[in-house]
């Protein structure tokens, strides 16, 4: 589905990212692991479109990117960052957004939303303003806000990263269900090597703003392929 | 000595130019702040500081260049504007406009910078994209309509020079006051002073009363979650 070659993002005329291959199945789930300011969330953005790289090309269903056009490409896809960024609407409301840009009609944006809701346990807070809500509950807006598009593509930019340990796990116990059940391809980076192996079928580990390795968790763990991806996985807590 | 006729008159003018000329304000200052808050081009910072210069701009600096551009010898005499309520019109925007640009400029630049992606990222337009974050920051966007009018309501100086404060066509209140005031006249330029002050309270109330209905709560964009290190419920 994704197809990325001899990529090189700069930025301020410094490299920031570098990938010479990478490839991302149709209905795959890909976590990208590494440290801060490894360029992790630099790669959600040019997936995205919304950062154009210096030089390489990644193609979307065989046509590259550069080929479509922004805004139809934009809209098959659904970005998730780690700051929920709600609007200063009702719950309802910042779900419905992604649907109402698409011009979707009505009844199938009242259907859609009413779903994802229930889906994301948030269905009581429908009418609630953003202002009022938790964390963990404005964490799961915002999900719901990038579901209910049933994009394509989904990119998830550490979305648990600032809440707390119990609400984190009960998030991601149902991300993990809802990605498993619903086939997405996913594209999420984290700094948390379990939360990449319980998410996802395959890890890019990006240390120092180049790709050093892909595969299954247990083969990073057990044999990763250079000193950079050795030291990182060192440095990750004891518990990881 | 001023009739209620002429008070009404004078009134009504004072708003009607001042009102226009803020509106004019909004037309150029909404979209020329947002493209200076959104744009990423180079000289970005210049025009920026030329506008901000632009905030504290000297009426009376404005009204003499205005007058100069008008006045029958000028090279826009022919249009014959000078001493009409056009003319205020057009010196109150050129004092107005800077104002409302900056600081739409300023509420945008505000608002967390991720926001344009996120939205951009939910599949907006960049139509819709500018169209939410005005939304977003319609609070500071108020406030700068409020700085718009009160900067133009309140002024005198480039209405004097290049309305000339004729009686029945371009006398405003700010103007009428001066005069009162030059003929000894202190009564009445003090109760002409009451009426402009009443006048501005009542515009800016409700303008307050509608941007405190809109006030956002702890968790909008616009404030929230700037720190990644802090820890939500």
């Amino acid at each position: 589905m994704i197809e990325i070659r001899d990529l090189l993002i700069q930025r301020n005329g410094r490299d920031v990212l570098r990938i010479d291959a990478l490839d991302i199945a149709r209905t795959e789930t890909l976590t990208v692991v590494g440290p801060n300011g490894a360029g992790k969330s630099t790669l959600l953005l040019v997936l995205a479109h919304l950062l154009k790289p210096a030089r390489g090309h990644i193609r979307f269903d065989g046509r590259s990117l550069t080929k479509w056009n922004e805004l139809e490409y934009r809209r098959k896809i659904s970005f998730v960052f780690q700051a929920p960024l709600l609007m200063d609407m009702t719950v309802e409301q910042n779900i419905a957004l992604g649907l109402k840009f698409r011009g979707t009609r009505k009844e199938e944006t009242q259907q859609r939303v009413g779903k994802w809701m229930k889906q994301l346990g948030i269905e009581p807070l429908s009418g609630r303003r953003a202002s009022q809500l938790s964390g963990g509950e404005a964490q799961r807006v915002s999900l719901a806000r990038a579901f209910v598009l049933e994009p394509e593509l989904l990119l998830l930019d550490e979305p648990f990263a600032a809440l707390d340990p119990p609400t984190h796990a009960k998030l991601l116990e149902d991300l993990s269900g809802i990605l498993e059940q619903d086939h997405r391809t996913a594209v999420f980076v984290t700094h948390n090597l379990n939360e990449a192996a319980k998410l996802s079928h395959r890890i890019a580990v990006i240390v120092d703003g180049m790709l050093h390795q892909v595969g299954p968790a247990r083969q990073i763990k057990m044999h990763p392929v250079n000193e950079m991806v050795e030291a990182f996985l060192r440095e990750l807590p004891q518990s990881q | 000595m001023l009739f209620d006729s002429d008070v009404f008159q004078i009134t009504a003018l004072s708003l009607q130019v001042s009102a226009i000329a803020t509106l004019i304000s909004l037309l150029i200052g909404l979209p020329l702040g947002t493209w200076l808050a959104l744009g990423n081009f180079r000289g970005r910072s210049f025009i920026l500081s030329i506008i901000n210069t632009g905030m504290a701009l000297p009426p009376v600096v404005v009204g003499l260049v205005v007058a100069i551009m008008l006045w029958r010898s000028g090279p826009l005499g022919e249009l014959r504007l000078i001493y009409t309520p056009v003319a205020i019109i057009i010196a109150q925007t050129i004092i107005s406009a800077p104002v409302v640009t900056g600081l739409t400029a300023a509420a945008l630049e505000a608002l967390d910078p991720r926001l344009q992606q996120q939205l951009l990222g939910l599949g907006a337009s960049r139509g819709q994209m500018v169209w939410y974050l005005w939304r977003e920051a319609r609070l500071p966007l108020l406030a700068a309509l409020m700085a718009g009018f009160g900067s133009v309501i309140s002024e005198v100086g480039a209405s004097m020079m290049v309305g000339g404060n004729i009686r029945g066509q371009t006398r405003v209140l700010t103007t009428a006051i001066v005069l009162e005031t030059s003929k000894g006249e202190f009564d009445i330029a003090l109760a002409l002073s009451a009426l402009l002050l009443v006048i501005t309270y009542l515009i800016n109330l409700a303008l307050t009363l509608i941007q405190q209905k809109g006030r956002k709560g702890e968790f909008s964009s616009g404030t929230l979650w700037r720190s990644p290190s802090r820890k939500l419920p």
